[in-house]
């Protein structure tokens, strides 16, 4: 059935559609398993449930950084207008607040956005292009209409013959391995 | 927004053929058309370049602009180019914080109009300098000459609140297209385009372990990129609006520029569908549904406009200032009376057409119309912008604005650059959001499934 020489990265199940892999979802968490996900080519709604998956923290990291975005501004415009550069226009004060709330709130939403595009891609592991996955030719239906469950080897439950047994039992086709081909 | 109510793409797609409909465009071979557009439109951006290169050369006296008249065409180009972009911010981020689904068709290529009218926009600004070879001392930096910026002025405010506005954009657009990067890369034939697009996708791969935090990101970019809609003409405006001159120092600026904005994006955004959706065949996508909501909304804003008019005449005359109410008087009546009734004809009675179910959900009315918008649009910058400026407090200082042909060049060549970015667009990546879409259709969410068996 496998290659004995080949490393096993992990094993792979397809379901028919959004429904059958949520409630897939839902048996391989209760079976114990931690290192698994689901794929599918739009987020499908009640997953994050069924897999027993945490709220995702961008949101204090995104909060963290507008805010400090917001504050950098402020230091910039007090430090190079009252401290640095000191210049009298139009008889306005130098520490001019008012004026500073453009640009403070400009960089809030820069460093905010940066950090919810570097955040989420650096929380995802990516850019990633190598992937166990993508050793499964089927694979391919993936970002089109494929709806797969992948089980990593890393997993302590992860034991080859077992696990693509169980992937069976709960309604899997196409199981497969993924190893090198 | 229910799933009872009429699909929102037609011809009942199924997840497949949807993906194959929208990544077909830019797998088959190159349609002769878009040879024929493309070498046309990147004959009119060389021309800008020309141009520009020109401007740089011998200096801003090719234009137009005289005493005192300072701020000619290159004002009025940047602020339209500007305005055009917020329409598409205001369909990716704002419609989709009101979970308007209907966005999902439309949001994609809207994005993409944003960043090459951004895009645009940013030449004009940064070549009116003058000597734009110092052009970098607009950004705060240590620097031997121990200078800084002036933050408590709005032009500082322009660069800040426009940059931040392009990147933003930029880093939206990229996340919404990661998924159909990799729908790109699982459909290519050639291990070049594989491996093309797998590094463009970043390896994308669907998990939703990865799904979790992508929808947190989106989430999080939409609800940044919403103040950003309503922030960043409102600074455009308060280059305006913070001055002492009458017909532009008024405090109904930033609502009425930012109403302006949306108002000729959207125009845009329709004119670009409706040649997008007919030469490309996906009217089953972009349906006659969309363009008429976007209709809807283009009549709600040209009332703001509309409004803004109104109200700006009402305050010049009620204000009592002699200077505000002759500048108006002499916006509707004086030299530019030709371009005031330009951009009240087109901005406020063109869109009373859309009252009209029957001419809203008509292409061809819709195209027409929309074209007129987006000149009337044009024209409004060009009201504020000139004829504020050529007659102000003394009678002495007056003259009248000419564009030269440099400066009118400079402005097809920009509309050249638009379409080139645009085309290339069109051509090589996904035109239509294709995660998103599948995400809004019906076989997609899993309590449809428990329905069917019961």
């Amino acid at each position: 059935m496998f290659k004995e020489t080949a490393h096993i990265f992990g094993a792979l199940a397809e379901f028919d559609n959004p429904h059958d892999l949520l409630l897939a979802a839902e048996k391989v968490r209760d079976a114990g398993y931690k290192s698994f996900d689901c794929h599918s080519p739009f987020p499908i709604h009640g997953m994050d449930e069924a897999m027993g998956l945490k709220r995702s923290p961008l949101g204090w990291i995104v909060g963290f950084c507008a805010l400090s975005g917001a504050g950098v501004a402020v230091l910039l415009q007090w430090w190079t207008g009252a401290v640095a550069y000191p210049l009298v226009i139009a008889g306005k004060p130098l520490f001019s607040y008012q004026a500073y709330v453009p640009i403070g709130f400009g960089l809030a939403v820069l460093f905010g956005a940066v950090s919810a595009f570097i955040g989420m891609l650096t929380l995802n592991k990516l850019p990633q292009p190598w992937h166990p996955v993508f050793f499964s030719e089927r694979f391919e239906k993936m970002s089109t209409d494929g709806f797969f469950i992948s089980i990593e080897s890393n997993d302590a439950k992860f034991a080859a013959a077992e696990t693509l047994e169980f992937l069976h039992s709960i309604g899997g086709d196409h199981v497969e391995l993924l190893q090198e081909a | 927004m229910s799933n009872t109510a009429e699909p929102l793409i037609l011809n009942n797609p199924t997840f497949a053929t949807l993906s194959s409909d929208v990544s077909q465009l830019t797998e088959k071979k190159t349609p002769l058309p878009w040879y024929i557009l493309f070498s046309m439109a990147v004959s009119l951006a060389l021309l800008l370049f020309g141009m520009l290169g020109y401007l740089i050369f011998e200096g801003v006296g090719v234009w137009g602009v005289n005493n005192p008249v300072g701020w000619g065409f290159a004002i009025v180009n940047f602020v339209f180019w500007v305005g055009i972009g917020h329409a598409g911010t205001l369909i990716s981020a704002i419609l989709f914080l009101l979970r308007q689904k209907w966005r999902t068709s439309i949001n994609r290529f809207a994005e993409a109009m944003t960043l090459f009218a951004v895009i645009c926009a940013l030449i004009f600004p940064a070549v009116h300098v003058g000597r734009i070879w110092v052009v970098y001392w607009m950004i705060p930096y240590p620097n031997q000459m121990g200078l800084w910026q002036n933050f408590r002025s709005p032009l500082e405010w322009d660069i800040f609140a426009v940059s931040t506005y392009f990147l933003v954009s930029l880093m939206f657009w990229f996340v919404g297209l990661m998924p159909d990067l990799a729908t790109l890369r699982d459909r290519a034939k050639s291990l070049k385009r594989k491996k093309l697009f797998g590094f463009l996708s970043l390896g994308w791969r669907g998990g939703n372990k990865q799904w979790k935090h992508y929808e947190m990101a989106y989430l999080l970019l939409a609800g940044l990129s919403t103040p950003l809609v309503l922030s960043v003409h409102s600074v455009v405006s308060t280059d305006f609006a913070t001055s002492n001159l009458p017909g532009w120092h008024t405090t109904i600026f930033p609502p009425y520029f930012v109403a302006g904005a949306v108002f000729s994006g959207l125009a845009m955004v329709t004119t670009l569908a409706i040649i997008v959706r007919k030469v490309f065949k996906i009217e089953h996508i972009i349906t006659i549904g969309h363009l008429e909501k976007m209709a809807k909304v283009m009549m709600a804003t040209s009332m703001m406009v509309g409004y803004s008019y109104g109200m700006e005449m009402f305050i010049a005359w009620y204000g009592g200032n002699i200077y505000e109410r002759f500048a108006f008087v002499n916006r509707a009546f004086g030299p530019y009376a030709w371009a005031y009734w330009t951009m009240v004809s087109c901005n406020v009675l063109t869109p009373q057409l859309f009252w009209f179910k029957k001419l809203r959900t008509s292409v061809p009315v819709l195209f027409i119309a929309t074209i007129f918008i987006n000149i009337g649009m044009w024209f409004e910058r060009f009201v504020i912008v000139v004829s504020s400026l050529s007659r102000d407090f003394l009678p002495s200082s007056w003259a009248y604005y000419k564009p030269t042909w440099v400066d009118i060049l400079t402005f097809v060549g920009s509309l050249g650059l638009f379409f080139s970015l645009f085309l290339l667009f069109v051509r090589f990546l996904p035109i239509v959001a294709m995660s998103e879409v599948k995400g809004t259709l019906s076989q997609a969410d899993p309590h449809n499934y428990e329905k069917n068996k019961h």
